[in-house]
């Protein structure tokens, strides 16, 4: 009986010493919390699983929506925040205000389809004209000449447009109005770009998110309205082809609307891409951001949790980015992901740079 | 203060029984009195707490909501604006969506309930029909409300398309003021039904039984004796289901069509407090934030005012 309380004693503290061993030549996980936008969430959440199981580094994000991981990032609760939209040239001045610098890097592009429900039709065209009349209530009927002139081919019924819409404030929302602002004078005028709007439509129908937009264009013969691309493919939801800048009808894809950001973009990558100059790009497509501060000796964070934040972040931009089409989002482009990698060279840890 | 009352106990139990005069009853007595004390001090404490909750609840309600209340004041209740462009709100839309909604509903309800707690509370007393109904009924009650919205949603909404032509109501989509409002009804009816039979079961049988030997009939009965005995419980029961459906959101997002205007119809699309509340406050700050948080004491009030209404009716009916 001695003999074997010795021995398991011997055991345990051979083991113990094996361990100590392996921690102290191992780097110690880190956990990383980020908020905020809810339509790269379940990217984000495969992203980060995978991660962890690379690196054993866990990446905690909360999907509480754009404005509050703004919100969250600026108040420091978080290490990084997701935003669907990018911080406005005020926003920024004020950040730098309180001595701090923050700098966007692009995940993903989303695009937003026009989708619509006409019994017998799959397959429309639209111009930007067309959609921002319906949308501003000038085109009532399926049969407006303004529609018909581009779908020759199709029997467009004189049914009544049912325009359906998001009821709860989302970067959806802001990606179509910013669209809208973009090839309508008269919307950027009177309506602009936001993440709610007051349709001036007669009789619009609003849904709950992605799920309650696409539930109600399904449910109405007659309806149109924006969704994100996946919602559409996903329910068998038909939607719209558009006619870009360029003059050429596109299809939404993942590949169209990744061509949407071949074009040139700024080095921070604070661009709209809606309404491209790219002749094959889709035109209502979005980048949407994870962002950071610039220095990040901030809340007690040592040099070694920063190190692991910028190692995470580019990553995400790097090999995490094979996850991104099976889930429905549009890769960011080879050039974006290098100037990307620019910007992740700018953080530092005391001023002192932490990726080569 | 309790250590010094138990410590008074002690000792004067400890001095009874040194002293020969006390015995185990007494003691066993004081003890219970002890816990008796306790007992009722934590009930006391429980109860305060709940006191607490709510008017703490009120004043975070307006504290958070005064940039709102500072720069709309009274308008706030008396316009119909909800304008995100220039940052402009006013409450007037979701009131009377809400009101709407909820007193219609209960209009729709009230024949059903009612005679659900007659039926079971005089005609069908028991039996598997009685306990068959009585279940069903409860069932309604435990349904979580984004079912029925679903439900709504995919049934509802164009069965009331096709009404809606029916009634030559052109370009409905289907939801609107009336999906929700019979949604709702069903969703309250178990409250007002089950409150109703059984406060129609306490009627004294002493009564009943009187009125039919007198050769009243069974309709007489229930018109004369049960009704006007139990109506103020039965109106209670209305009061508590009016409440819920005041506050419903869930079913009724996904039903009312979510316009912020006033609703001009049966037919018409609305929204209501509680659903643009939840639509919106996500991705909302600053003086739409706070808006948003003066909805939610609107909706206090409102529920806080419907029952104060209801129970003064309460009292009127049961003095005379």
């Amino acid at each position: 009986m001695k003999k074997f309380l010795v021995l398991c004693s011997v055991v345990i503290s051979v083991l113990v010493v094996l361990l100590n061993g392996c921690k102290s030549t191992k780097s110690e996980p880190v956990e990383i919390l980020g908020a905020g936008a809810t339509f790269p969430a379940p990217l984000y959440n495969k992203m980060f699983d995978e991660y962890y199981n690379l690196t054993k580094n866990k990446v905690n994000y909360q999907a509480i929506g754009s404005g509050g991981g703004i919100k969250q990032y600026k108040e420091k609760t978080v290490d990084f925040g997701g935003t669907d939209a990018y911080l406005s040239d005020k926003e920024i001045a004020d950040i730098l205000a309180v001595g701090d610098s923050v700098l966007h890097v692009p995940t993903c592009i989303g695009a937003v389809v026009v989708a619509f429900n006409l019994p017998g039709i799959t397959k429309i065209k639209l111009s930007p004209e067309a959609v921002s009349g319906i949308f501003l209530g000038t085109i009532t009927k399926w049969d407006d000449a303004l529609i018909v002139a581009d779908n020759k081919d199709v029997t467009l019924p004189a049914m009544d447009i049912k325009l359906v819409t998001r009821s709860d404030s989302s970067g959806t929302t802001f990606v179509f109005t910013d669209y809208l602002a973009q090839v309508s004078k008269e919307w950027s005028e009177k309506f602009g770009a936001d993440k709610s709007i007051n349709w001036p439509a007669k009789g619009v129908l609003s849904g709950k998110g992605n799920p309650g937009v696409a539930g109600l264009i399904t449910q109405m013969p007659g309806s149109l309205g924006y969704i994100e691309l996946s919602y559409a493919t996903q329910n068998g939801i038909s939607y719209a082809a558009l006619k870009n800048k360029s003059g050429n009808f596109i299809e939404p894809t993942l590949g169209s609307a990744s061509k949407a950001a071949a074009g040139s973009i700024p080095a921070d990558t604070r661009i709209s891409l809606v309404d491209s100059d790219v002749s094959d790009a889709y035109s209502i497509a979005s980048f949407t951001w994870l962002i950071f501060n610039k220095e990040l000796n901030y809340g007690g964070r040592t040099e070694h949790q920063a190190k692991e934040i910028v190692k995470m972040l580019q990553w995400v931009i790097t090999d995490g980015q094979q996850y991104n089409e099976a889930l429905d989002y549009a890769k960011i482009p080879e050039a974006t992901v290098v100037t990307a990698k620019e910007i992740l060279k700018q953080v530092t840890y005391n001023g002192k740079t932490l990726s080569k | 203060m309790v250590k010094h009352f138990l410590n008074k106990l002690r000792k004067g139990s400890a001095d009874t029984i040194k002293e020969g005069k006390g015995d185990i009853i007494s003691f066993s007595l004081k003890k219970d009195r002890i816990l008796d004390y306790i007992f009722n001090k934590i009930l006391l404490l429980s109860a305060l707490c709940i006191v607490l909750f709510v008017v703490g609840m009120l004043i975070t309600l307006i504290a958070a909501s005064s940039e709102s209340i500072k720069q709309f004041g009274l308008k706030f209740f008396v316009t119909n604006i909800w304008d995100y462009k220039n940052n402009i709100y006013g409450s007037l839309a979701f009131m009377t969506g809400t009101l709407a909604t909820s007193f219609i509903a209960l209009l729709i309800s009230l024949p059903f309930s009612f005679s659900i707690s007659i039926l079971l509370g005089v005609y069908l007393r028991e039996g598997f029909l009685s306990n068959f109904i009585k279940v069903t009924t409860e069932l309604l009650a435990g349904i979580p409300s984004v079912i029925y919205g679903f439900w709504g949603f995919f049934f509802m909404g164009p069965i009331m398309r096709s009404v809606a032509v029916f009634f030559g109501v052109e370009g409905s989509s289907g939801y609107g003021i009336i999906t929700s409002s019979i949604i709702l009804a069903i969703m309250i009816i178990p409250y007002t039904a089950s409150i109703g039979r059984e406060v129609i079961e306490l009627v004294p049988g002493n009564l009943v039984e009187g009125a039919y030997s007198l050769g009243a009939t069974r309709f007489e009965v229930v018109t004369k004796i049960v009704v006007p005995f139990a109506f103020s419980g039965i109106f209670a029961g209305v009061i508590l289901s009016l409440g819920r459906a005041l506050g419903e959101t869930m079913a009724v997002t996904m039903l009312i069509g979510n316009t912020n205007d006033i609703p001009k119809g049966l037919f018409s699309t609305g929204n209501t407090i509680a659903s643009v509340i939840a639509n919106e406050f996500n991705e909302a700050s600053g003086v739409k934030m706070a808006s948003l948080i003066e909805l939610g004491f609107v909706l206090m009030a409102i529920t806080l005012v419907v029952n104060f209404i209801g129970k003064y009716i309460i009292k009127k009916m049961s003095m005379e």
